[in-house]
């Protein structure tokens, strides 16, 4: 990302150089609080959908280095239910925040308000499209386990389907010459438009509905949750919930140094007796969030070390 | 020849070397369904190159920019033929621009263009096979997805 970027709404929006600008930048964050550098600046997040971990580290972020926060959670509280198009809204919120952070239901809204907004906008999720600042944080928790990026093993497993992060960590890592292998069920398979975008950026990717010939190759194991909600058919949703389950015996084939990643909420793909081992790492990835948000805080806001 | 007489036109437009089975949807796309002006149409010629072909004369009309993108889109091998005083004075083979904008309605229900005051908008990432990338919520559509609004 360039300073004159002025938004985050897709991780295909970045080349390799600006990804890696956001992850050097999260460095220098990590452990940065009470620093000014975002004093007097207000950070509006708009959630037209619920979220845990994304708005509260975005606030936290916001916070550390001495920013406000406003917002809502629930647009059943506001005047959106009466109808207000997105453009009034923005109209609105652009007057009483320097940056605004949307996540919604429907997809390529916050492209939409990135086009109508005066202040930077930050896509923290537009339906089944893009997460991008989760992806950042994905790359930055890989980035600090290995050491590096490039020329790594991944293997996404889940919801290959539906799964908006394992979509974007895949164009995300395309750019750094990762070996990827997408583990899954035939109905929840990676879409075919995903896999042709990576492979286009030379990348090797691997379909697999067996975990076990796979793991051993793993430096990471990128796990995801199969969404009741994005299912159709209850049936359906029964039938695959519990395939996919990684427990400590299960990683015995796996390499010493294997790191196991998950965007959680966790369903049960992953048993508890690996939380406490070095191959977990999903707690630290949602720590991790922290640094990112700074970092892309200050980009945006050209505060801090990106002040002009 | 005989034909041509029949169907001459001074000034205006001939789209040709259409795919016939586009031909009449090409004509509901321009608006000209229930036309104000000369219109000539043919279906299920003989073509040498494209086996059948269909053809739309219109009299006193030219096809705007965008006219002529959505004609791209649903028969990229037309040929848009400028009439002036009986003869063809342009021809211009139509071709799919880089970004479409107000042309064609995302496929996905989801997708904010269905739904709010943002006009549609798509990137060209392939043009045989057919593939555009909505700038909003960054579907594929192949050709098959398209609709021509
Ligand atoms: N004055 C006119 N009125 C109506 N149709 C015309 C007129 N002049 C030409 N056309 C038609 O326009 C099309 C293009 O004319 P042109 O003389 O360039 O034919 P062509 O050499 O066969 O072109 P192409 O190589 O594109 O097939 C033909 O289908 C022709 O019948
Ligand atoms: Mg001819
Ligand atoms: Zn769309």
């Amino acid at each position: 990302m360039s300073r004159t970027d002025r938004n985050v709404i897709s991780i295909r929006d970045f080349t390799r150089k600006g990804l890696e600008d956001i992850l050097e930048l999260a460095q220098t964050m990590e452990g940065c609080r009470g620093e000014p550098y975002l004093t007097g600046r207000i950070l509006a997040t708009l959630f037209f959908e619920p979220s845990t971990r994304t708005r509260l580290s975005f606030e936290s972020a916001m916070k550390l280095l001495g920013g406000e926060v406003i917002g809502f959670s629930d647009p059943g509280l506001t005047s959106l239910t009466k109808g207000e198009t997105i453009r009034d809204t923005v109209r609105m919120v652009e007057s009483y925040a320097d940056c605004i952070v949307v996540r919604h239901p429907l997809e390529g809204v916050a492209r939409y308000i990135s086009e109508v907004s005066k202040v930077p906008v930050i896509n923290a999720g537009d339906g089944s499209n893009q997460h991008p600042t989760q992806t950042c944080l994905d790359l930055y928790t890989i980035q600090k386990c290995h050491g590096r990026i490039d020329d790594l093993t991944i293997g996404f497993l889940g919801d290959l389907k539906y799964g908006r992060t394992v979509h974007s960590l895949a164009v995300a890592l395309s750019h750094f010459g990762a070996r990827m292998f997408f583990i899954s069920s035939p109905q929840l398979r990676m879409p075919e438009a995903f896999l042709e975008e990576v492979r286009a950026n030379q990348c090797e990717c691997i379909e697999t509905g067996s975990m076990q010939d796979v793991l051993p190759k793993l430096d990471v194991l990128y796990a995801t949750r199969i969404q009741k909600e994005r299912f159709p058919d209850p049936v359906e949703y029964e039938k695959q919930k519990g395939i996919w389950r990684i427990d400590l015996a299960a990683l015995s084939e796996a390499k010493k140094s294997l790191k196991v990643l998950h965007p959680l909420p966790r369903g049960l793909e992953i048993a508890s007796d690996i939380d406490g081992t070095p191959y977990a790492q999903y707690y630290q990835q949602a720590a991790n969030g922290v640094p990112v948000r700074q970092a892309l805080l200050c980009m945006l806001l050209e505060a801090g070390p990106c002040a002009s | 020849m005989r034909i041509l007489k029949v169907s001459a036109i001074k000034e205006g437009t001939v789209i040709d070397h259409l795919p016939s089975e586009v031909t009449f949807k090409i004509l509901e796309i321009l608006g000209l369904k229930n036309p104000d002006t000369l219109i000539t149409v043919a279906t299920n010629l003989q073509s040498k190159h494209m086996g059948t072909k269909g053809i739309i004369k219109i009299g006193s009309r030219f096809l705007t920019p965008t006219e002529a993108d959505k004609i791209a889109i649903l028969a990229p091998s037309a040929v848009i033929n400028i009439i002036k005083d009986y003869k063809v004075v342009e021809k211009r083979p139509v071709s799919i621009p880089d970004t479409i904008e107000a042309v064609a309605r995302c496929s996905n229900p989801n997708c904010i263009t269905n739904h709010d005051e943002a006009t549609s908008k798509f990137f060209t990432i392939s043009r045989d096979p057919l593939k555009l990338r909505c700038h909003y919520c960054e579907r594929v559509m192949r050709e098959e997805d398209v609709t021509i609004l």
